[in-house]
């Protein structure tokens, strides 16, 4: 049985290894300038687990075999343990877990503590049961006001956010069901949910936070490449969770401009 | 293949056999008791005791999660949906404060009315082997109905603070009238059902009185009780200081 | 009453005071455990349905029909429930627990039979109160086990959001109550109920190990009762603690300033504590048995008492690491960050030293010992996938995908259980006077063992590639398409563990009459529930005290005339 034991916790050990290593499944291609960072900090993280993943499921199959009972033969050790090697295990996991945090905490920094550029694109993000919104401030760069009383999903996109068309600021906000960024500029977001928490997920951005009602949280990112990405919800919101998505289209800044132009075009 | 050996056929030790063998039966803990298989009271008060100081860190802990939630949403800035700003949104709640200076102090007496009765009872514990000899008497020893009073002036408390809730809603503060009037009532609320199982115990302590069990078995839970009303009394003090205080 | 602090010694008559109502805690410690055995297969039902849908959406199914996507979410909403509260934190702590923390202290009973005997029975209510969810008017609540607002606040939020997210609260506040009653019973019990020479650290880790879980539940099932009734409040009363202005298909609803937030930071306040509730007793399971089926003491006793105590102590000063993504003070997040990598520190003790517990040893590969190795390596996969998630960096990613069902599940899912499997196949003999046949117990480890792999280690991969959870199909995303094969993979994995587990239930049953006899000590193990007689007589040592002259882990010890030594044994019985 011990032989048998090292052979299915070896083979477990290897069949995940090798998948994991194989990247047969992996994070989808990243197009954001947090996309380096990120993936380092978890490809080192992803190391030095696997190490400690292979080497304890291996030791763990081998003692059981190593040390099987052999009848007479056998001899145990008897002993209560080491105090040393219990020290020094403990310092290291200690000094490597510790370590690793400590070594993502700048890229953290990075992406939370600080506010957006001052030349970053607003954009509000609204996430309600089963879709997104996006808002673009217009020419007068200001956006306007909503009011909840005028919220009415089925009268169109302005409407679904309620924008209140008798503050003169609000008159010019765009309001798309779809996503537009200018490529190699950083958006400034404002997360707003109008029912129930949603969270705003764009994996090839590496981008994720949670929409949460009564708050207007501000985050940003910056898109690298041109491209159209998908957005999940990433919080558990209702029956229609699973098909609450949307798209952000990144484009050249000139495509994004008359693209912009368009929609405030058609807002006059 | 391991070969197992099978089922023992040693010469095991019989258990207990290291100590000296005490008569049954087996109170557990191995406490010194009276040796001659009568309850052990001291044991059990001390045990009861232990119990309740540990219940009463769990009840400690509902509290502590209102009073953090209490604290956070009094200065948690809410998001007015229309001018997309933070406001403050907190109304202090008037309190009736003479009516609730009123319970504490009726509470107050009540603490002090249950110790009365808690020692009381000790001392007729403690007389009651003297009570046992043959031929001797130590007179009368119905006492004064402390705990009958306690749970008197316990309902009287609870009676106030009904009355409390009505004049709050007379001064338009209902349960959802704002996020400081929900913590009132839900506080004192929280407080007035444990109040409420307090005297449901003591009502059952008095009973238990009536029923003529050993009297050191009636001081057990008279003891607990009392220790559990003092309790009581101290949260109250500490929540209506708070809504007082940080309202 | 007056009498609840008297252990009894005269035996109950009659039915209903024998195994009805029972103040043995015995009987208690069984009723426990078979109420946690319909629930994990009530459960695990609750799991093959959405792993089906999840591959078939528009199957229609015998018995059940169709499964809509909002009965997907109840069953999911169910199925944490049901495991989380009527499983893993019932079996351990009040199965085997109940069962076994007296008797290896030295103990008749516990502190206060009557109490135990009450929480049994409002555990009971729970478990009734909780499944009425499902037969009432819209169903089971769709809100996810963790219940978070408002869409649990809201009673037009979703389908199952009104009268059965009303019964889900109050079947947790119920429940709640009961832990607290039980967690009150073990903690006196284990200061106060100890037998002579059994110091604490003589007593044996699963008692240290249920010992802690109970401070934990103590402390932290208080929170989650505020946090349950703030709710309910909210729900019916109009109340606002949750739930700010808020607009539900075009309808302005009446709240207005309340934090979404606050619901998050108090369930999490107790749902960390909670998981370590959930896995501590079966790190006590598998301590004890390693030991006693490698012929050697537990490495570094000491240790592991001060990891149960570290990790007890830590698990509640992380509950923000469930919050990076939810609007938390990044600031906040950072600390949470670094408090949990620090707990993994005495986990990681704890692994090292039951691999030094093997080292050495003699190990015997009887069916309670190969589901103790099989907790380590589960335990070991299943917390390696922690410090990703403990990073809010990784966090990013990784947050609300099938990365965290696939973490959560090998540690709570699967190595807990295996705590319990392991239990149940040492202390059977003891219980029931019979054992378990060896070669199904054998079948039904390489089965689940291989089969919970196949099932949660891909998980892992699906997160990776941004699987969010709690997605009923997968034909909504472009970019989840080509994870659909991997996740049939898992489903038909998942059928065949499940049905797997049959073995163990009909060898359970099948056993209790026809197993054949056991020993006294058919384990060859040191403590104390081991010198009983079987099954043990109603005050467990038949009238004896017992008086405790060595450790609990005496195997093996040079000088001695076997290789074990009962913690009974007389003190000139060798050992250290």
């Amino acid at each position: 049985m011990g032989l048998a034991l090292l052979a299915i916790i070896w083979l477990i050990t290897f069949v995940s290894t090798y998948f994991f290593a194989a990247k047969t499944w992996w994070l989808p291609h990243g197009a954001s300038t947090s996309t380096p960072w990120i993936d380092h900090q978890f490809a080192l993280t992803y190391l030095l687990m696997g190490i400690v993943f292979v080497a304890a499921q291996g030791a763990l199959g081998l003692f059981v075999w190593q040390y099987r009972d052999r009848g007479t033969a056998t001899k145990v050790t008897y002993s209560h343990g080491n105090t040393t090697m219990e020290a020094v295990w403990t310092a290291l996991t200690a000094i490597l877990f510790i370590g690793l945090n400590l070594m993502g905490s700048p890229i953290w920094a990075a992406e939370r503590f600080a506010p957006a550029d001052p030349g970053s694109v607003p954009v509000e993000v609204t996430g309600m049961q089963f879709a997104w919104y996006f808002r673009y401030p217009g020419l007068d760069g200001k956006f306007g006001r909503t009011d909840p009383k005028l919220m009415d999903p089925s009268a169109g996109n302005e409407a679904a956010l309620g924008l209140d068309t008798s503050d003169p600021a609000a008159k010019d906000d765009v309001v798309t069901g779809t996503m537009y960024l200018p490529v190699n500029r950083q958006v400034n977001l404002t997360l707003r949910a109008v029912d129930v928490i949603h969270s705003f997920f764009v994996p090839q951005m590496r981008f994720k936070q949670d929409a949460v009602p009564g708050l207007a949280i501000h985050m940003h990112f910056t898109p690298t490449e041109v491209g159209e990405y998908e957005i999940a919800c990433a919080e558990l919101c209702g029956l229609g969770h699973y098909k609450m998505h949307g798209m952000v289209h990144v484009v050249s800044q000139e495509d994004f401009d008359k693209w912009l132009a368009t929609r405030e075009a058609e807002k006059q | 293949m391991a070969t197992f050996s099978s089922p023992v056929s040693l010469e095991v030790p019989k258990t207990g056999q290291g100590g000296g063998g005490r008569r049954p039966p087996a109170y557990g803990g191995g406490g010194d008791g009276p040796g001659d298989g009568s309850p052990d009271y001291g044991q059990r008060l001390r045990r009861l005791r232990l119990g309740l100081a540990i219940g009463l860190a769990s009840v400690t802990m509902i509290f502590v999660s209102l009073t953090s939630a209490y604290v956070v949403r009094r200065g948690l800035p809410t998001l007015d949906e229309r001018t997309n700003t933070y406001v403050r949104d907190w109304i202090p709640v008037n309190l009736p404060v003479t009516l609730l200076l009123i319970n504490t102090a009726l509470l107050l007496v009540s603490s002090i009315t249950a110790e009365l009765a808690r020692r009381q009872i000790t001392r007729q514990a403690a007389l009651a082997p003297v009570r046992s000899i043959p031929g001797v008497s130590l007179g009368n020893d119905n006492g004064f109905p402390w705990l009958g009073i306690t749970v008197v002036l316990g309902g009287g408390f609870l009676t106030g603070q009904w009355m409390a809730w009505r004049e709050l809603a007379d001064r338009g503060f209902y349960l959802a009238t704002s996020a400081s009037s929900s913590f009132v009532y839900l506080l004192t609320a929280a407080h007035a059902v444990h109040l409420a199982g307090g005297i449901l115990v003591l009502l059952y302590a008095a009973t238990v009185s009536l029923l003529h069990k050993p009297v050191e078995a009636r001081r057990v839970v008279v003891d607990v009780t009392a220790w559990y009303w003092h309790f009581m009394f101290l949260l109250w003090l500490y929540i209506f200081g708070l809504v007082w205080f940080i309202r | 009453m007056a009498t609840s602090a008297t252990i009894h010694s005269h035996a109950p008559q009659g039915f209903i005071r024998k195994y009805i109502f029972s103040l043995d805690h015995k009987v208690i410690g069984l009723q426990y455990y078979f109420l946690a055995l319909v629930a994990v297969f009530v459960g695990m039902f609750l799991s093959i349905l959405m792993r089906v849908h999840m591959i078939w959406p528009t199957a229609v199914l015998p018995l059940v029909g169709e499964i809509k996507p909002e009965t997907y979410l109840s069953l999911l909403t169910m199925h944490g429930t049901i495991m989380v509260f009527f499983v893993l934190t019932t079996a351990p702590q009040g199965g085997f627990g109940n069962y076994f923390l007296p008797i290896q202290i030295g103990a008749p009973d516990m502190a206060f039979p009557v109490l135990n005997m009450l929480s049994f029975w409002t555990t009971f209510v729970a478990f009734v109160v909780i499944l009425a969810a499902f037969f009432v008017t819209g169903g089971a609540p769709l809100h996810g086990w963790t219940g978070y607002a408002p869409l649990s606040a809201l009673t037009n939020s979703g389908p199952g959001e009104q009268l059965g997210a009303d019964l889900w609260i109050t079947s947790i506040a119920i429940f709640c109550i009961a832990s607290l009653m039980g967690a009150l019973n073990f903690i006196t019990t284990t200061l106060d109920l100890r037998a002579k020479g059994m110091t604490m650290m003589r007593m044996p880790l699963t008692v240290w190990a249920w010992f802690v879980t109970a401070i934990l539940g103590l402390l932290a099932f208080g929170v989650l009762l505020s946090a349950g009734i703030l709710l309910l409040l909210d729900r019916n009363l109009g109340t606002s603690f949750y739930v700010p202005l808020v607009v539900v298909n075009g309808q302005v609803m009446g709240h207005k300033g309340g934090s979404p937030l606050l619901w998050q930071h108090l369930f999490w306040f107790f749902g960390h504590p909670e998981v370590y509730i959930a896995i501590l007793p079966g790190m006590g399971v598998a301590s004890q048995l390693l030991s006693t089926f490698s012929r050697k003491p537990i490495f570094g006793y000491k240790a592991m008492v001060y990891a149960i105590m570290a990790i007890g102590f830590l698990g509640f000063m992380v509950w923000g690491h469930h919050m990076f993504m939810s609007g938390m003070s990044p600031y906040t997040a950072f600390a949470f960050s670094l408090m949990t990598m620090a707990i993994g520190v005495p986990s990681a003790i704890k692994t090292f030293n039951w691999l030094g517990t093997i080292h050495g040893g003699r190990v015997r590969f009887q069916t309670p010992m190969l589901f103790a190795i099989g907790f380590v390596s589960l335990f070991v996969s299943g917390g390696l996938s922690g410090p990703f998630l403990a990073q809010p960096v990784l966090d990013i990613p990784l947050h609300d995908t099938a990365f965290v069902v696939g973490h959560f599940h090998l540690i709570m899912g699967v190595a807990a259980i295996f705590g319990m499997f392991a239990g149940t196949y040492y202390w059977f003999p003891k219980m029931f006077g019979r054992m378990m046949n060896e070669t199904w117990g054998r079948v039904h480890f390489v089965i689940t063992l291989i089969g919970t792999y196949c099932i949660f280690m891909p998980m892992h991969y699906l997160g990776m590639a941004g699987q969010p959870r709690r997605y009923s199909q997968f034909t909504e995303l472009a970019y989840l398409h080509p994870l659909i094969p991997l996740n049939t993979f898992i489903t038909y994995a998942a059928i065949i563990t499940v049905t797997a587990q049959f073995i163990f239930v009909i060898n359970l049953f099948w056993s209790l009459f026809q197993g054949p006899k056991a020993s006294d000590n058919p384990w060859e193990s040191t403590t104390l529930e081991w010198t009983t007689a079987t099954p043990p007589p109603h005050d467990n040592f038949g009238g004896h005290t017992p008086v405790v002259h060595h450790g609990p882990y005496e195997y093996s010890v040079p000088g001695a005339p076997r290789d074990y030594v009962m913690q009974t044994d007389p003190a000139t019985v060798a050992s250290h």
